[in-house]
């Protein structure tokens, strides 16, 4: 009982990540109707920004600030310059590589390619930058450890849940009841209606962006702060994992996204609480499959029908 | 004459090949560059099919290699070579030339029922889901061979050089090499025939519109199983190959990376093209060579130079055309019925 309790906490824990990441690539798929395959190698840069964020401000490089500042308050400072930083990256990715392709009209998996070859640049540019050394991201809260006697928790872990929960209200708040989320609605219902409304069809996919990669950011820093250890390609695996979780969950639908992230999440901790760890991609990969076979729209995602 | 004269080109380029790597005018590096390159056609013609021809978003087809890799391997290590799975080689050295192509055969096979698992789940999803299919099945693939103990985990198998030994010692020839440029042709042969027969002309329907083409009387769960199927059975010869010219196969060596490889290839030399692909494929393994003393800013470089690609001509090298129609007078040496 107490084992099963724990893995779920697990779980939870680990499907947060999936769905911070699922929630980008629903997001720009929504939108633009584009795989942005970049989106993991994002997170990644996300998680790197963080770890150099973090270690600016606790004074390891030249510049030092005059006071100690406590940890709590250098997470408080880091949240919000690590996803702007982040979303700057995502936005310069949409500026110099996706955009031109639009405005040509090139045809839709032109720019998938163009963004598999984007994540490919990221990650191993980042190699190349900066060594294969692997980096060990600061601790900056002390954690705390809450025990019941039949579950025990940290605070990171209440922490990394809470705020894949509150990033999908918000997500779902701004998608749903602003001016903005309601032009992202128009623009997946039909691209070439919506400029003749006077609708910034550009901004509006900027905002996009923005909103994809500053939540992937966040992401990346929660990750490294569980997960201390970055290296260059961590991004993309669990990005091709997240990309496969939004899409069981219907890609496009916000809920789904964050649906699958969390189902993609209990089931490679349930087979790694069952089975040898080394069975997780197989088994978790297989379920996938029979659900894709079953459900070819995902579990949230809606059949579309064809006009001919 | 208009009929003998590609058979007749490629015969020359053959022998003249053999005889170099005979005479020592081929160093083992060049070598090993071409029997690539062979390999490589190979990817990108039959991942052409689903990709160009088909117009569906395939990336997962080093799965299929990493099949024919490891299935032809086996056959002929047990065969051929002494090892410490299978013991002690079950037929003489001088059969292994002939049973060589039977192991790749079997690879394909075995390689294109796999293509099953990718091929059902395609009768009912279709675009951007049947990307997650293709993917699910490469890990799938992968991981499967890693939890196999028996074949080497993810340690990976080896013992495939003593059976190129085997045949070197049964008769002095180049002999991979020979297999590389024979499968290369017949791979290219098979998709040109495939897809101007009356099955491939199902193929492109599908790739216009699946639905039309239902409602036209396709019987589009066929030909996408076939196709499926094919097109999985030509990557796993290239796996097969693959394996005995590097001499050791690993799972870590069919990941995505690879898949993204032949994608990459396939977009570079244009969608249903065939020529085009071909053309890409030994573009991109010499420039993938040209660029080997780079190391790791060789991957920065690659995926620029296609970036650059796709936003100046983004319908690859060739576009949707043929060698013979940008350069009409070629028809005059070929004749294709």
């Amino acid at each position: 009982m107490e084992t099963i309790l724990q893995n779920i906490l697990n779980a939870l824990q680990w499907g947060s990540f999936y769905s911070l990441i699922a929630l980008g690539y629903c997001l720009v798929y929504g939108v633009l109707l584009l795989i942005n395959f970049a989106h993991g190698d994002v997170f990644m840069v996300g998680a790197y920004i963080a770890f150099f964020v973090a270690t600016f401000f606790l004074g390891h490089y030249a510049f030092a600030l005059p006071f100690d500042l406590p940890g709590w308050a250098i997470l408080a400072l880091s949240v919000p310059l690590v996803m702007i930083l982040t979303a700057a990256v995502g936005v310069t990715l949409e500026r110099v590589a996706y955009r031109p392709l639009r405005r040509k009209g090139a045809h839709r998996l032109y720019v998938v390619i163009t963004a598999l070859m984007c994540g490919l640049i990221l990650s191993n540019g980042n190699l190349a930058l900066l060594g294969a050394s692997r980096r060990n991201f600061p601790e900056l809260i002390d954690k705390v450890i809450f025990d019941f006697g039949w579950i025990r928790f940290t605070n990171l872990k209440v922490i990394v849940i809470l705020t894949a929960v509150l990033v999908f209200i918000g997500l779902r708040l701004i998608v749903t009841r602003t001016k903005i989320g309601m032009a992202m609605r128009a623009i997946s219902w039909d691209k070439f209606a919506i400029p003749l409304m006077g609708i910034p069809v550009d901004t509006v996919i900027v905002f996009t962006f923005i909103l994809g990669s500053s939540v992937a950011g966040l992401g990346g820093l929660l990750f490294a702060m569980s997960y201390p250890i970055l290296d260059p390609y961590m991004g993309a695996m669990v990005g091709w994992k997240a990309f496969i979780a939004a899409v069981v969950g219907g890609i496009g639908s916000i809920r789904g996204a964050f649906a699958g992230g969390f189902l993609l999440g209990f089931v490679e901790i349930m087979v790694v609480a069952v089975f040898p760890s080394t069975f997780r991609d197989l088994i978790s990969f297989t379920i996938l499959l029979i659900i894709m076979t079953y459900k070819p729209t995902g579990l949230f995602g809606m059949a579309r029908t064809t006009k001919i | 004459m208009r009929r003998l004269t590609v058979p007749l080109i490629l015969a020359a380029v053959l022998g003249l090949l053999v005889t170099l790597a005979q005479g020592g005018g081929l160093d083992l590096y060049t070598q090993s560059v071409l029997m690539f390159m062979g390999i490589n056609v190979i990817m990108s013609a039959s991942l052409n099919l689903i990709n160009g021809h088909m117009g569906e978003f395939a990336c997962g087809h080093a799965a299929f290699m990493a099949v024919g890799a490891y299935v032809s391997s086996l056959i002929t290590v047990a065969l051929f070579a002494q090892d410490t799975v299978f013991g002690a080689p079950l037929l003489p050295e001088s059969l292994s030339v002939a049973f060589f192509p039977l192991a790749l055969l079997a690879g394909a096979a075995v390689a294109s029922l796999f293509g099953l698992l990718v091929a059902i789940p395609s009768f009912k999803t279709r675009g951007d889901y049947l990307a997650i299919v293709t993917i699910a099945a490469n890990y799938i693939v992968k991981s499967a061979i890693e939890n196999i103990d028996a074949i080497g985990g993810a340690r990976g198998f080896m013992g495939m050089r003593r059976v190129t030994t085997a045949m070197e010692s049964t008769a002095e020839l180049p002999w991979m090499l020979i297999w590389c440029f024979v499968t290369a042709v017949f791979c290219v042969w098979v998709i040109r025939r495939y897809v101007t027969s009356t099955y491939g002309k199902g193929v492109m329907a599908i790739c216009q519109d699946e639905v039309a083409a239902e409602i036209m009387s396709v019987n589009t769960n066929r030909i996408k199983l076939v196709t499926f199927m094919l097109s999985s059975g030509l990557a796993g010869l290239a796996g097969g190959l693959f394996a005995h010219v590097v001499g050791y196969v690993n799972p870590g060596s069919f990941t995505i990376l690879k898949s993204t490889e032949a994608m990459v290839m396939v977009y570079m030399g244009g969608m249903g093209s065939i020529s085009g692909s071909v053309i890409s494929a030994v573009a991109f393994t010499l420039l993938l060579e040209a660029l080997r003393p780079l190391q790791i800013l060789k991957w920065v470089i690659i995926p620029l130079i296609l970036i650059l690609l796709m936003m100046f001509r983004p319908e690859g090298i060739m576009g949707n055309k043929e060698l013979s129609d940008v350069f009409p007078r070629l028809k005059k040496y070929f004749k294709f019925k």
